[in-house]
């Protein structure tokens, strides 16, 4: 939305999340490549287990603010079409 | 034996030489002895946010150089006897000076004061290199901002790299009205991600443009609210046990209107 239209996230917790993020390649010394490449590797490793549907799947580095703990956390979402069967 | 503190930050235009002057003057009005050194070499900024800059006779380079004694180069404070500027030289460049002879430059001053303090200048090359070799601790001045935090993140891992392990930081610049509404960076927000304590907050404050113009200190405004800021940061240097002062984020418009209609009332 615009400037004045409404938006769901204040700025200000707009810009801890991108803080977050780019602090965390900084200190991982990671570019967005690398984030893409653990992500393709990722996606590779748990396909050969289970079916997933890898155009709704969405990883992502944000605030783990689940578990309580500090600093960011990967976070996955990846959906299950089924198991396979080995 | 002085307490070396280098006023660093990584980003430029933070706040690194009002920081530098108004805790070297809180900390001369408390009585310490305290000498200033601006290490940005080239571009000297300090001698003139404290209003010295027509009493300059020697500078930093000079001194390394052997022109001149390191006390011969001191300025006095126009206001406090017992604060003193090493001016930075303003035509040199920041290889004129090595680490080496910032610390033997440092040493040779250290018996006599209670406080040295360097500005350091904007980057992450020679000039900080220079700034840092002396210091004991470090005071890291951030802006709530994306790039001030990541930048402070990058200075804080060259500090430690460098062995300096007093590592605080300043949060300059806060806006209540901005924080209250959520558009602003917090300072819980900026400590959730930079793993170092808080020495302290400072207000964005209009006075400090007024008494920077003037060439004055805002420590030296009672009415000042980022000057009780850095009068508080300097009692905290002094001694860790001094409660940090909060900065009060209901200060708004609304309590602005309550106080108005109380006192009507």
């Amino acid at each position: 939305m615009g400037l004045f239209g409404f938006r769901k996230q204040k700025s200000g917790a707009i810009a801890k999340d991108r803080l977050q993020l780019v602090l965390f390649q900084d200190r991982m010394n990671t570019s967005p490549e690398m984030l893409e490449m653990l992500k393709s590797d990722i996606i590779k490793v748990i396909a050969s287990y289970i079916d997933i549907d890898e155009d709704e799947l969405d990883i992502s580095i944000g605030g783990n603010t689940d578990t309580g703990e500090e600093g960011p956390a990967l976070m996955a979402n990846i959906p299950i079409k089924g198991w396979k069967r080995r | 034996m002085a307490e070396v503190i280098v006023v660093t930050s990584g980003k430029g235009g933070v706040g690194k030489t009002t920081t530098t002057a108004n805790i070297g003057a809180a900390l001369a009005a408390d009585g310490k002895s305290v000498v200033l050194i601006d290490a940005d070499i080239g571009l000297r900024n300090l001698d003139v946010v404290m209003g010295l800059e027509n009493r300059i006779v020697y500078d930093l380079v000079q001194v390394v150089e052997g022109i001149c004694r390191p006390k011969q180069a001191l300025i006095r404070d126009k206001r406090y006897d017992n604060l003193n500027l090493l001016a930075a030289a303003q035509t040199k460049d920041k290889n004129a000076v090595s680490p080496e002879q910032m610390v033997k430059l440092v040493g040779s001053l250290a018996d006599d004061y209670d406080y040295i303090i360097i500005d350091c200048p904007a980057g992450i090359e020679q000039g900080f290199q220079n700034a840092i070799a002396a210091a004991h601790r470090a005071i890291v001045v951030a802006t709530p901002e994306v790039s001030s935090v990541r930048d402070a993140d990058r200075i804080v891992g060259l500090l430690e790299a460098a062995n300096i392990k007093d590592i605080r930081l300043v949060l300059n610049r806060i806006r209540p009205d901005l924080t209250r509404r959520g558009e602003m960076l917090t300072l819980e927000d900026v400590t959730d991600v930079l793993a170092i304590s808080v020495l302290g907050v400072v207000p964005d404050d209009e006075t400090i443009v007024m008494t920077t113009n003037r060439g004055e200190v805002a420590v030296a405004e009672s009415g000042s609210k980022a000057g009780a800021a850095f009068r508080n940061i300097a009692q905290r240097i002094v001694n860790e046990n001094v409660p940090m002062l909060q900065i009060d984020l209901e200060e708004g418009f609304f309590k602005r209107m309550k106080k108005k209609f109380s006192k009507k009332g």
